[in-house]
Formats: structure tokens, C-alpha cells, sequence
């Protein structure tokens, strides 16, 4: 009787972490609770991986000669894995957060992989349907560490260009049916059909390897402007294979919280792709610049340039100024020298809030964090639906490195592959200001028709050097006030 | 093993699809200010998958079955890890101003989904 007392241990500490984990997601719902809703979930985690030791209670004849050695292990890699991803999670730079996510979840989808190698190589699954879940955890589990890991490098400007041939589709296809087959041959023919595998490992090698191929060939051509969809999707993966390998190894704990993750990568999947005018497939099977190129319509009026400081003059006489910031604001580093701007602004009684579009950055919300780290108040940040229609009665737009989310194309120009898109309605202030590098394109390619309003004026510059001068002009404006 | 649960058929079908269900609802709730940590955070949490690593490493009764279980304690303690110190480093930056704390508290916390568009 006294062996069942882990067991019945694990099983409580299990069923806690499982709420823990869910209630820590549920207090996630707002920034003011949210930093506490991460630690209950990591309370949840610590005793659910201390509980685990308890297994060396209830482990079977065959495995009491490997026992010492199998805890030795246990710790060092506890250890290990995870001091390295500590040190590397506290010193990572906020613009850097796509790719370190990308690289976590390549680890997730791998562990969940590897479980799966233990259970198939050692033949351990019980009865056809285990044997199947453990196939299917396993080949999503081994496309979302290599499918991850290619997004990282995209990310990380290892990989700079989609890489696209042709009859990439067609082969892509073969490389899935071909890692299915040999699924359902393991599942099936190999085994004596009630799940008794007696599969040579060179199958199941061949299978974990068709699907790492597969998760690469599949991220390859989708180009960076996609990566939002991209990460959000290899999450909800990595939690789908989580969950399986759950059911497999009979342990709640893990469903529970892969399926919430999965259903929570699939809803914010679905976010991004809608904020990109996109469906998943197109993301995923299309190729954006293939898209039929288009003709710049007929736009009237030109490109006005105008000096910075005179653009930080305006804003520090006008009452309500909205500042539109996009991802190239976080390439120049500007976002400290633009909080800095705003609490001049601020100090001098002009109303400023922050419109952030939901693909501003490389992955969803990144704008909110990087904004939040240069000490961006959070209730100074407005999400599209909220600050949309405040910009009829705002007096100036300040744009920083933003350009495709604020095309006004995407409310009228039909024949615009961005037509439909929801954009922040900068063009409809009194006045707009867009800070760029030059006269280049958007991502994707398309003219704006926004910088050749008549309202809308270019201050064209680095956008921390730009605002440097903005900072130094309102200044001035104070000194001579003063004296 | 007296008190191991045995989790089959329908019953696992059950539980996955209340949690699918849930966790949709939980996540429709957080707001798009936060969305980059909740990802990471999700991310951290199914880091859980350590635990089940460490049960096939914990009972490994062979070299090959060692090194595998190792791998899968060895990337799954980096996710969790790795998951955890990113998330909680950028909910720390996200503060109010200073002198409006309440109004930003009675903004913040109405439900995503609960807002007209």
C-alpha cells in the first residue's frame, strides 16, 4: 500500500499545477495583474517538475540498475537546459523577443519529440489508438522544432531571403505523404495492428526525419513580414504535441496544458492573420510577392518634406497629437528619445496617446513591449479598434517608422493587395507628420497614398536623429520663453 | 500503481476538448497590449512537457532510452526556463503613469472581447 503514496502525490500536485496554470493565464488579462498571473503559473511549474522526481518510486525491475544514473542525469540536464535558457531569457534585448520565443518553442516541440522517441523505440505504447497519438505528438512535435528553428534563423537574419523554387507545393506535399506513410506503415502494417510495434528503430529514425525535413521545408518560404502568423501557429504545434505525448504518458497535467496552449496559439493565429488581411493558408501556402503586382493608381499631389524641428514646433502648439510607431522606430532605437519627446509634450499640457496596429513588429503585440520598456505608461497605448475614431479630432498624427498599417488604400483602392486590411485612420488628422528614412516602400511594396495628402507632410531622417532634433527645438522653444 | 489514472477513449477526448475550450475563452480575454507575453507565456507553459521528460528519463532502462530522456529533460527545462524569465521580464515594464493609477485599472481590465469595435 505505501508505494501508491507517490503515485497518489504526483496525481494532487499534478491536478494543482493544471489550475495554477489556468489561473495564472485567466489573471494574464490585464497588465495589472498580469505580472502576478506569471508567477502563479511558475509556482505551478516548479512544484509540478519537483513532484515529478516521485516516479523513481514506480519505476519497473528493468530500470532499478539505471536509477542512480537516470536522477544524476535528470539533474544535470534540469540544470543545464535550464540555466542556459535563464541567462539567455534575462539578457536578450526586447527587439530580439521573436526569435527567443521561436527558440523556447523549438525546445518545447523537441522535448515533445523526444518523449515520443522513448515511448516508440522502447515500444511502450499500450493498444492502436496510444500508438497513433504517439505518432501524431511525435511528427507535430518534430515539425515545430525544426519548422521553430528555421523562423529563429529568419528572425534572426541568419536566413535573409524566402527561399522559393519551383514546384516547392507539389514538393512539399510528397515530403508530408511520404512522412504519413511511413506513420501509418509503423501504425498499421508494421505492428500486429493491437499496437504491439515491434518496428525497427531505422523506420521510426526515417519517419522523425522525414518530419524535421518537413517543418523546414514548410517555414522556408515564408518571407519576415509573416512571421507573427508563423510563431503563433509553431505554438499552438508545440502545444497540440505537448498535449498528445500527454494523453500518451497517461498524465492530465500535460493535456490540460498543451490543449489550452494549442487553443490559445490557434486564437492568436487566427488575430494576426485577420490584422494582416490574410487567411492562414495564404500565409502559409502563398507567396506575398507573387501576388500580382500592382499598378500605383492615380495619386495626386507629391511628397512635401518638411525640418523636424518645425514638425516638433507644431506639435508642442497643437492639443491633441496621436503618435503611430511601427517597427522601424524600434530599428533606429528611437523608442527612449520618443518617450522622452512625449513627456516635453506631456509637461507642456499637449494630449499624446500611442496607436499601436497589431502587426507592429515581428511578432503579435511586440510595439506594446518595446514601448512599455522605453517607460511608456500602458494606458497611454491605444489598440486600433479603441483610438480609431479619435483621429478625426486629432490635431496632429506624428507616423514613425510606420508605412503599409497606415495606408489609406486598404479603405479604397479595391485594386490594393492590402484592400481590406485594418489600418490605423491617421490620414483623417488635421495634420500628419511621417517620419522616414527616405521615399522607399513599405514592406510590401506599395505606394502610399497618404504621404502625398495635402495634410501630410515627410520629415525624412533617422528616426532617433529626428527626434533628437524635435526634443532640442521644443527646448529652445522653452528657453526663449524663459527669458 | 494503485492509484494511477487510467485515461482512455472518450474520456481523454473529453478533457482535451474542455481544455481547447478554455483555454480559447481565458485567452480571448487578454488584451492585445499584452499579446507578446501571453504567447511567451503560453510558450512557458507548455514547458510542462519537462515533467514528462523527466518520467521517460526517470525510467529509462537503456543507454539509448538515457540519452533520449536527457535530450527531452535538457530542451524542455530551457523552455520552461527560458519561457519564464522573457514573460516575467516584460510584464515588470509594463506600469501605469504614475498619476492616474485607477483610471487605467477601470480601462484595462474589461474583457477584450466585451469591448463594441
Amino acid at each position: 500500500m505505501l508505494h501508491a503514496i507517490p503515485q497518489l502525490a504526483i496525481g494532487a500536485i499534478d491536478l494543482a499545477a493544471a489550475f495554477l496554470f489556468m489561473y495564472g493565464l485567466w489573471r494574464m488579462s490585464s497588465p495589472v495583474t498580469a505580472s502576478s498571473g506569471i508567477f502563479v503559473a511558475g509556482l505551478g511549474m516548479l512544484v509540478a517538475i519537483l513532484a515529478s522526481f516521485l516516479y523513481v518510486f514506480g519505476v519497473s525491475a528493468a530500470t532499478r540498475p539505471y536509477l542512480t544514473a537516470n536522477i544524476g542525469l535528470a539533474v544535470i540536464a534540469l540544470g543545464l537546459g535550464g540555466g542556459a535558457s535563464w541567462w539567455s531569457g534575462r539578457k536578450v534585448p526586447m527587439t530580439s523577443m521573436p526569435q527567443m520565443v521561436a527558440l523556447y518553442n523549438a525546445m518545447g516541440g523537441g522535448a515533445a519529440g523526444a518523449i515520443a522517441a522513448v515511448e516508440l523505440l522502447g515500444n511502450k505504447a499500450q493498444g492502436a489508438t496510444q500508438l497513433v497519438v504517439t505518432l501524431i505528438g511525435a511528427l507535430i512535435g518534430a515539425v515545430s522544432l525544426s519548422g521553430s528553428l528555421v523562423a529563429w534563423a529568419k528572425l534572426d537574419g541568419v536566413i535573409n531571403k524566402p527561399l522559393r523554387i519551383k514546384g516547392q507545393q507539389f514538393f512539399n506535399g510528397l515530403v508530408m505523404l511520404a512522412t504519413l506513410s511511413i506513420g501509418a506503415y509503423i501504425a498499421f502494417v508494421a505492428s500486429d495492428g493491437a499496437g504491439q510495434p515491434s518496428v525497427m528503430p531505422g523506420l521510426i529514425y526515417l519517419f522523425f526525419g522525414c518530419a524535421l525535413i518537413f517543418g523546414v521545408l514548410m517555414t522556408l518560404p515564408i518571407g519576415g513580414a509573416d512571421m507573427p502568423v508563423v510563431i503563433s501557429i509553431f505554438n499552438a504545434f508545440t502545444g497540440l504535441a505537448v498535449g498528445f505525448e500527454g494523453f500518451v504518458l497517461q498524465n492530465p497535467a500535460l493535456m490540460i496544458a498543451g490543449m489550452v496552449v494549442g487553443a490559445a496559439g490557434l486564437l492568436l493565429t487566427l488575430l494576426m492573420a485577420k490584422a494582416m488581411n490574410r487567411s492562414v493558408s495564404n500565409v502559409l501556402f502563398t507567396n506575398f510577392g507573387a501576388i500580382a503586382k500592382h499598378k500605383p493608381g492615380n495619386i495626386k499631389g507629391s511628397l512635401k518634406p518638411a525640418e523636424a524641428g518645425d514638425a516638433g514646433i507644431a506639435m508642442r502648439y497643437a492639443s491633441k497629437v496621436i503618435i503611430v510607431p511601427g517597427y522601424g522606430l524600434a530599428v533606429a532605437q528611437g523608442q527612449q528619445k520618443l518617450y522622452e519627446f512625449v513627456k516635453m509634450l506631456q509637461a507642456a499640457g499637449v494630449g499624446v496617446k500611442f496607436a499601436v496596429h497589431p502587426v507592429a513588429g515581428r511578432m503579435p503585440g511586440q510595439m506594446d513591449v518595446l514601448l512599455a520598456e522605453a517607460g511608456v505608461p500602458y494606458d497611454l497605448i491605444f489598440q486600433l479598434e479603441d483610438i480609431n475614431d479619435e483621429f478625426s479630432s486629432t490635431d496632429v498624427a506624428l507616423i514613425i517608422g510606420a508605412n503599409d498599417v497606415v495606408n489609406p488604400a486598404a479603405r479604397t483602392d479595391k485594386s490594393s493587395p492590402i484592400f481590406g486590411m485594418p489600418i490605423l485612420n491617421a490620414d483623417k488628422a488635421k495634420k500628419v507628420y511621417v517620419v522616414k528614412r527616405g521615399e522607399g516602400k513599405g514592406y510590401a511594396g506599395i505606394v502610399n497614398a497618404l504621404f502625398y495628402g495635402d495634410n501630410c507632410n515627410m520629415v525624412y531622417g533617422d528616426a532617433q536623429a529626428v527626434l533628437v532634433k524635435m526634443i532640442e527645438a521644443v527646448r529652445g522653444l522653452g528657453l526663449a520663453a524663459a527669458a | 500503481m494503485d492509484s494511477q489514472i487510467t485515461i482512455s477513449g472518450f474520456l481523454a477526448l473529453y478533457i482535451f476538448m474542455l481544455a481547447a475550450f478554455s483555454g480559447w475563452v481565458i485567452i480571448g480575454r487578454v488584451p492585445a497590449i499584452l499579446h507578446t507575453p501571453l504567447m511567451s507565456g503560453s510558450n512557458f507553459v507548455h514547458g510542462i512537457v519537462v515533467v514528462g521528460g523527466l518520467f521517460a528519463l526517470l525510467n529509462a532502462s537503456s543507454v539509448r532510452e538515457q540519452v533520449i530522456g536527457f535530450i527531452a529533460v535538457l530542451l524542455g527545462a530551457g523552455n520552461v526556463a527560458g519561457g519564464y524569465a522573457v514573460t516575467d521580464r516584460m510584464l515588470a515594464m509594463f506600469q501605469p503613469s504614475a498619476h492616474k493609477p485607477a483610471h487605467a485599472k477601470s480601462r484595462r481590465t474589461k474583457p477584450h472581447h466585451l469591448k463594441k469595435s
